[in-house]
């Protein structure tokens, strides 16, 4: 059975100039153990997906046209704040690009991890004295790899650097038992060097307890390192779903086929960049039909009426163009 | 009329042309707004006030009653129709005496903020801008002031000047400057990194232009929000002033020395301080409604937390 | 081909002070020698704080530097005042990271664009309009975009703004600080795609400031990787990305993340860099050296040639034979 199962969603916001259709249709499902990859430009939706898995878009101005998401069997879009609160704690977790924005600056970093540790044990129906708490948030924050776990935990976290930050949050998300881990563009903010060390964490993090990924990312590089399985996105759709190793080599989607030729790569230096045509579409009035065909150079009068649907083309292999034909 | 409408015709679709950005701002404002009903109270209550202070004596039923007529056969009665918010002790319409001092009220409050920002706002576009020991001097000197209550000092300096309107609110307007400079100081050394500046910069903008076309233009709107905040307060300052004695003096309308006489007749003639007391309460919160929803508009980044 | 920017020595040090005592100082850029030739593209890479954003506005003096020489064209320009400077504009701009920081929001673009013609050329009314509509049609906008706001347009449109008002003074060396990475990979493709045709079209000089190797192996002709305020590898990028020298060049290398699947980037340096407060006696590189032997602790190496266009920071670099690359 699949641990994140979404059907059909559908989000718009409502705002000065009308309502922007910001997701459409959205179906994906991961399954236990899987490492997915959510790849897309400004404003192709796909942070707001993530968002989603956790109601965390305010409504309004968001508002939900359809669909359901369903994490372990629940359906989410049905859960009160209370249930929420317990799923946020311990069924998913969610680290961002920044931070800071999750970690309060009044409180130690032993605090906020004791607060996780806590909580955690309260589901579980457990007690544990206060230097039991803290000896178990030093081991978490030893298993993230940082040095001198216990003389951290009485830091604030505006001594830490970012990659220190980023992997703090990761040792509460361990400490919660979250089953899936939901990474919105976690290393863009940090230098390449410090982006390594995260990524190799998360790698053996996922190998060794089993955690279930959803890492969402503008790089196609950080994507293809982490992710076995790729998503891409498109103005609010999913325009291609496929192993990461057949997305890189065998893209089927025209805009797949776009972004990768426009991506720079070090080790080809001699191949000239195309970028692709035109602009992101005005999600107020989006195009009819495929919403990619105005920069699509293949397009044909069909996909100017017709929406594409997301079909299985190849093994594991969706795509939605009407273009596509089965390999 | 015939032969120029063409040309004119031209000129303003021209127009539309080159300032359709700043129409469909302007449109955005009124949008965003007209969403927040707090604001709209506040517009309301703004809107409401500046018509009373503009009609001011034609409008009021008794205008002889508004500079103190004495009608002792119709002393201290209450509300009725003849009288919507009663009479005072020397018979004069509540009423009339309220409106008109609404006028004085909205001068007193103009004058405060505009003198304030007059000269808040250059200093603290010096002690951002310059920096070093300018901004060093500035700001002490501003911290000094601050540190005092504002109402104290002023008090302070209309025992000094004597009392009365007009110098309760130059001891007022010498009061209220501090937190323009604070203000405009902190936005001025933001902007002042900002890339856009150093852009001018690299293109060789003299500080004269830097200052006037980059740092002060986006300077505005924190300033016009605070200013509208601050009217309510200057009036409420005013009307203080008013109520101990020192600023206006009976009989003229103004409304804290109003309450300043009508105290003596609480509770049992509760209508004399109640009426003026309402009308400061309506428009300190009218302008801090109104100045709420205004940050909303121009200054996005600040009311989001 | 003869120097366009030269700089020697230069160095930038801000006190560092809490309340009024001086504390000692950041040092930013410290003694870093590098020429631009004419009509070539230099690159100038490093991680975040290691000082090569200084760089850029120590060479067009919109910073003030602490010691060292900036000659432009054979010419010092280190004493120069403002009014001094003004003339020398013309010849040097600089192309921002966020183009949207970049530009006044409460001018019109018009007014954006126009600013260095009126500033230097004294252009007005209608000769003015001709040439903002003409850079307008140059960087590829609709001439109706004038009149709009900074916010209405996307990322994309706004760096086209901003090198439309760069080039409005048709200047020599264009300084591009991370001119693409605020930016989509699709937009980022055409932005260095035009760029590259710009500099073919006028003969510019581009001093290109990123962290990111890629872009610059596309765009560069010769790279320089900075650390902790100093330039420990110079030389031509092919050369330099294929067989690095310096240690750290290596690992920068290694952290790149190939649009390729399971690509898992290799760990070359462990924990965050120091700050630039806190610099260790020797070679800054040392602490985080993974070769560091007892010897680079006391001993600062200078920039010396490894070969007659390719220097290097490192004292075991030319006691050992150049390793192969490890990216």
């Amino acid at each position: 059975m699949s641990l994140l199962e979404v059907v059909d969603y559908s989000l718009a916001f409502d705002g000065f100039e009308g309502t922007h259709q910001v997701l459409d249709a959205i179906d994906l499902a991961v399954d236990v153990g899987e490492t997915v990859g959510l790849v897309g430009e400004t404003g192709c939706g796909k942070s707001v997906l993530a968002k989603s898995l956790l109601k965390l878009n305010d409504i309004p101005p968001a508002r939900i046209l359809s669909g359901s998401i369903r994490f372990d069997g629940r359906d989410l879009l049905a859960l009160d704040e209370t249930a929420l609160r317990a799923i946020r704690g311990g069924g998913i977790a969610m680290i961002f690009q920044d931070p800071m924005t999750f970690l309060n600056p009044v409180f130690s970093i032993g605090d906020q991890m004791a607060e996780v540790i806590r909580a955690r044990d309260r589901a579980d129906n457990r007690k544990r004295g206060a230097r039991d708490v803290r000896a178990a948030a030093a081991a978490l924050l030893a298993a993230v790899r940082l040095p001198d776990a216990a003389a951290l935990l009485d830091r604030y976290p505006h001594e830490l650097s970012g990659g220190m930050r980023q992997r703090v949050l990761i040792a509460m998300a361990l400490a919660g038992h979250a089953r899936l881990l939901v990474a919105d563009e976690p290393t863009t903010a940090l230098d390449v060097t410090i982006q390594s060390q995260v990524l190799a964490l998360l790698a053996d993090l996922v190998a060794a307890q089993g955690l279930t990924l959803l890492l969402i990312s503008h790089d196609l590089g950080v994507i293809g390192a982490l992710c076995r399985r790729i998503v891409v996105m498109y103005a609010g759709t999913i325009v291609e779903d496929a192993p990461a190793a057949q997305l890189f080599d065998r893209p089927l989607h025209p805009y797949t086929q776009g972004l990768l030729a426009a991506v720079p790569d070090i080790g080809r230096p001699e191949r000239r960049l195309a970028g692709i045509p035109g602009s992101i579409p005005n999600l107020l009035a989006p195009p009819a039909g495929c919403r990619f065909h105005p920069r699509c150079p293949l397009a044909i009068e069909r996909c100017r009426r017709e929406r594409p649907a997301l079909r299985r083309i190849a093994a594991g292999q969706r795509v939605a163009c009407h273009l596509a034909e089965p390999v | 009329m015939t032969v120029a409408s063409p040309d004119v015709a031209a000129r303003l679709a021209r127009l539309r042309v080159e300032h359709a950005g700043a129409i469909r701002q302007a449109r955005l404002f009124v949008w965003t707004f007209a969403r927040s009903a707090s604001a709209m109270v506040g517009l309301v209550l703004v809107l409401a006030f500046l018509v009373l202070a503009a009609g001011g004596p034609s409008i009021v039923p008794y205008p002889d009653d508004a500079t103190g007529a004495m009608n002792l056969a119709a002393r201290l009665q209450p509300p009725s129709g003849a009288h919507w918010f009663g009479t005072d002790e020397m018979g004069n319409d509540i009423l009339t005496r309220v409106v008109v001092g609404t006028r004085t009220s909205l001068w007193v409050g103009l004058i405060i903020t505009g003198v304030a920002a007059l000269i808040g706002v250059p200093l603290g576009v010096a002690a951002g801008y310059l920096g070093g020991a300018v901004r060093q001097v500035i700001m002490r000197v501003t911290d000094v002031f601050l540190s005092v209550p504002g109402l104290v000092l002023a008090i302070a300096i209309v025992a000094a000047l004597g009392s009365g309107v007009l110098n309760g609110v130059i001891a007022l307007s010498l009061v209220w400057w501090p937190g323009y400079v604070r203000l405009i100081e902190a936005k001025t050394l933001t902007i002042k990194h900002e890339p856009f500046v150093e852009a001018a910069r690299a293109v060789g903008a003299s500080r004269r232009r830097i200052l006037f076309i980059h740092l002060l233009p986006n300077c505005f709107s924190p300033l016009i929000v605070k200013m509208s905040m601050d009217m309510g307060l200057a009036i409420l300052a005013a009307a203080s002033l008013g109520f101990i004695g020192l600023g206006a003096k009976p009989p003229a309308p103004e409304w804290g020395a109003m309450i300043s006489v009508a105290r003596t007749y609480m509770p049992t003639w509760w209508w004399y301080a109640f009426f003026p007391g309402l009308f400061i309460y309506l428009t300190v919160l009218g302008f801090n409604l109104f100045g709420d929803g205004l940050r909303d508009v121009l200054d996005p980044r600040a009311s989001r937390s | 081909m003869t120097a366009l920017v030269e700089a020697v020595g230069l160095t930038k040090h801000y006190a560092v002070r809490h309340g009024w005592r001086r504390h000692g100082a950041l040092r930013a850029v410290d003694g870093i020698d590098l020429t631009v030739p004419e009509g070539a593209a230099v690159g100038l890479v490093g991680e975040s704080g290691c000082g090569k954003s200084t760089v850029a506005r120590l060479l067009l003096r919109l910073v003030e530097p602490t010691a060292g020489t900036v000659r432009f064209a054979g010419r010092d320009i280190t004493g120069l005042d403002e009014l001094g400077l003004r003339p020398l504009r013309r010849e040097m701009q600089l192309i921002f990271q966020n183009p949207h920081a970049a530009l006044n929001p409460r001018r019109t673009l018009f007014a954006s664009i126009a600013e260095p013609l009126v500033i230097q050329a004294g252009l007005g009314g209608a000769a003015l309009r001709a040439r903002v509509e003409h850079l307008m049609d140059d960087v590829g906008l609709p001439a109706q975009f004038l009149w709009r706001y900074p916010h209405e347009l996307s990322g994309g449109q706004k760096q086209r703004v901003c090198i439309a008002r760069a080039l409005a003074l048709e200047p020599r060396l264009v300084i591009l600080d991370e001119p693409t990475s605020a930016l989509d990979v699709s937009v980022q493709a055409q932005i260095l795609a035009f760029l590259a045709e710009l500099r073919a079209r006028r003969g510019l000089t581009y001093l290109l400031i990123s962290h990111n190797l890629a872009v610059v192996r596309q765009v560069c002709d010769e790279v320089a990787v900075m650390y902790l305020g100093r330039i420990v590898e110079h030389g031509p990028v092919a050369e330099v990305f294929a067989a690095p020298r310096h240690p750290y060049t290596r690992a920068l290398l290694a952290a790149v993340l190939p649009p390729r699947a399971g690509a898992l980037p290799t760990v070359a340096l462990a924990g965050d860099p120091p700050s630039a407060l806190e610099l260790s006696r020797g070679c800054r590189f040392a602490p985080r050296c993974p070769l560091a032997e007892p010897v680079c602790r006391p001993t600062d190496p200078a920039l010396d040639p490894v070969s007659h266009d390719h220097r290097v920071a490192c004292l075991l670099a030319r006691r050992a034979p150049a390793s192969p690359s490890t990216a």
